[in-house]
């Protein structure tokens, strides 16, 4: 008898310590969603590069860390559009068992998929997205804002080309919540400064033709046109603006561009403007040498979406392994209790808010005599301290945060 | 200085220009899309797929074997005709008798092969074209400068549309197409190739898309997205004129090119949507489109 009952015990001591293990780590699987545009607008600054950067990250981790549980990485083309997105992420959450979705580029479908997020009680990483509603009005404590966002965006770039002496302004405008935010963003920036806002125009999302915007614009008379809109939007403005001989008499201040539009554009099209990144692959030799090896497998330098992609997903995992758990609540106190120190940031931290605090770099784009190298664009003008780059705490709209 | 609805008179008169040259360019695309549908009865979705094409062979050319804007004007819808004439004979041929439907999806699939194709190649950013050295800087025409590429792109589109509709209306070429498209067998009975004429036209047809791809290169940043932004409008433009009328095409695709920018000016944010509001409300009034004839 007793050898039996040793094993009935053993054999439910087994399937308790079973249980145990599947109630920290269901399936002992951690499965990342990356949500993102695989083809549209926003396809170079993020999309395909972006599921490279996260299947980097879970490499990378898997190397270094070596975790008890697996890591999955599924991807989904959302085409910018916030039912989609949302129609997405409910499937993911309910059927594939995801605990986290990530990337987010455009600001609707980041809306979206953060209020699914909170309702399923998952987790939502925004780097894509850039509007400051995110952790704003619509801020919950389930998503984390990562990259940058249009305040950081408008304080960078309007208050520099402000204080050189771009006093007044008209704006183009995407005539979507991210453009609206970065608009209105900027135009506080701009008049605390001492400058004016003479006037916007908002184009429709996405546009091809924007000379009778830009002319508009240029009747206004405003010294600096700001192109608040992004991707090709804004490459077809610059493009067009220096076609009606708008620039160089009056000047663009491109509000939101990324590295892949400079390269697309060409030095020659952008050399001078002022513009405002989270990350720029040529800063230093850890950034340098994450970059190559994102160089070698997307024959591309990355985003500072990409960028922050592989240092949110990082953080993420280590949350994970540190907690032995994929509950969210658990998940995003350990992710809000570690400082976050790697090529991307330097000792940054996520508030309470959602924002993840790490910072800015002011940049010029290089003059075509300048670049010594391919993917040469930039000179790092100023490093913007992160207390400085993001929106205080004290003008926060978020209901999570106290005033 | 006079002004009309609180706009200037000034800067009215240079967004009409504007709404004139982009006009032409839908002109072109939905004359091309016209002439294909009138004759081989194929709604061809592949058309803005071929339009950036023709601007991606502009730079492909420019920058692999050094040809220039000028020889690309040329050389670029020719290639574009012959990829259309290969498309043609492998694919369409075999659908002319089946519903609309069937021409529609193939074509469809065709520019979600041809777009991913050069999205993988090249990513979306695109790539830049600069304006061919001649025709950079503007005319000063007292209201506006207008950058001498964009009257230069009105007068190209405008003479080939003019000439096509003339080629079509006027010519015994024209003759033998439209009594092709009228009764099939009747013509062939005659002795005439049918089927060599359907397939130079849809040739023709594309290689005008293709040109407008070329036209359209130095102004809009050369990318695999730029077909498919542009499209809808022209599938709308040719419904609004009548599905196959030549003289319908060219006519709407101006007419809305300058009620778009019109748009732009007095409500910016209702320009992309003007456009299907006035398609709605002839398909109301007029089902056929408004040079169409009723089946």
């Amino acid at each position: 008898m007793k050898p039996n009952t040793a094993t009935t015990v053993v054999a439910a001591a087994l399937y308790l310590m079973a249980g145990a293990v599947a109630a920290q780590i269901s399936d002992n699987v951690v499965k990342i969603g990356v949500l993102t545009d695989m083809s549209g607008t926003y396809s170079d600054v993020s999309g395909p590069g972006s599921v490279e950067a996260v299947k980097m990250a879970v490499e990378d981790f898997k190397a270094k860390e070596k975790p008890a549980f697996a890591i999955e990485v599924v991807a989904a083309d959302h085409q910018n559009k916030g039912d989609i997105a949302s129609d997405k992420a409910r499937q993911w959450f309910d059927r594939d068992k995801v605990n986290v979705i990530t990337d987010l580029v455009t600001t609707s479908t980041a809306l979206a998929v953060m209020k699914v997020a909170k309702e399923k009680n998952k987790i939502a990483i925004v780097s894509g997205a850039a509007s400051t509603r995110i952790t704003n009005e619509d801020c919950n404590d389930v998503t984390v804002h990562w990259t940058y966002d249009t305040y950081a965006l408008a304080n960078g770039t309007a208050k520099a080309v402000v204080q050189q002496g771009g006093k007044t302004w008209f704006f183009l405008t995407a005539d979507y919540a991210f453009g609206q935010s970065l608009e209105k963003d900027a135009s506080d920036v701009i008049v605390a400064n001492g400058g004016k806002v003479l006037g916007s125009v908002r184009h429709p999302f996405p546009g091809t033709d924007f000379s009778s915007f830009l002319l508009t614009a240029q009747a206004s008379g405003a010294q600096i046109i700001g192109l608040a809109n992004a991707g090709q939007d804004t490459t077809n403005s610059i493009k067009q603006a220096a076609e009606f001989g708008i620039t160089p008499k009056q000047s663009l201040a491109g509000l939101l561009m990324f590295i892949s539009d400079v390269n697309s554009l060409g030095l020659k099209a952008t050399q001078g403007m002022y513009l405002t990144t989270g990350f720029y692959w040529d800063m230093n030799d850890a950034t340098r040498a994450w970059s190559n090896q994102f160089f070698a497998r997307r024959k591309a330098m990355p985003t500072m979406v990409q960028a922050g992609l592989y240092s949110a997903v990082t953080h993420y995992l280590q949350a994970a392994k540190a907690t032995g758990s994929n509950d969210t609540q658990k998940v995003m106190a350990a992710m809000k209790k570690a400082r976050i120190n790697d090529f991307f940031a330097s000792n940054g931290y996520i508030r309470d808010d959602g924002r993840m605090m790490h910072d800015m770099y002011l940049v010029q784009v290089k003059k075509p005599e300048e670049s010594k190298y391919p993917w040469d664009y930039y000179r790092v003008r100023q490093t913007i301290p992160a207390e400085e780059a993001f929106q205080p705490l004290s003008r926060s709209k978020c209901p999570l945060i106290k005033n | 200085m006079s002004e009309i609805f609180g706009v200037p008179v000034a800067a009215l008169m240079g967004q009409l220009m504007l709404g004139l040259v982009n006009g032409s360019f839908y002109a072109m695309l939905s004359l091309g899309l016209a002439v294909i549908f009138g004759m081989l009865n194929i709604i061809n979705f592949a058309h803005g797929a071929l339009y950036m094409m023709g601007a991606f062979l502009a730079w492909m050319g420019l920058t692999y074997w050094g040809i220039g804007y000028g020889t690309a004007l040329i050389l670029v819808p020719i290639a574009v005709g012959v990829f259309g004439v290969a498309i043609e004979r492998t694919l369409l041929q075999w659908i002319y008798k089946l519903d609309h439907l069937y021409g529609l999806l193939l074509t469809f699939g065709l520019a979600l092969v041809i777009e991913g194709v050069f999205r993988y190649q090249f990513g979306v950013s695109g790539k830049p074209y600069g304006i061919p050295e001649p025709l950079t800087g503007a005319f000063n025409l007292g209201f506006m400068f207008l950058p001498k590429y964009r009257a230069w792109a009105i007068c190209v589109s405008l003479t080939v549309c003019l000439a096509t509709w003339f080629m079509i209306e006027r010519t015994r070429l024209g003759a033998y197409l439209r009594a092709a498209t009228e009764n099939p067998q009747l013509t062939q009975a005659l002795g005439i190739n049918v089927p060599l004429m359907v397939m130079l036209t849809y040739g023709f047809g594309v290689g005008l898309a293709g040109l407008a791809g070329v036209l359209a290169a130095p102004t809009f940043q050369v990318s695999p997205l730029m077909g498919s932004n542009l499209i809808i409008v022209v599938f709308a433009v040719v419904v609004i004129g009548g599905m196959g009328s030549i003289l319908g095409s060219i006519v709407t695709g101006i007419g809305l090119g300058i009620i778009e920018g019109l748009s732009k000016v007095f409500y910016p944010e209702a320009s992309s949507v003007v456009v299907f509001v006035i398609m709605a409300v002839v398909l109301i009034l007029r089902p056929a489109g408004l040079f169409g004839r009723d089946s």
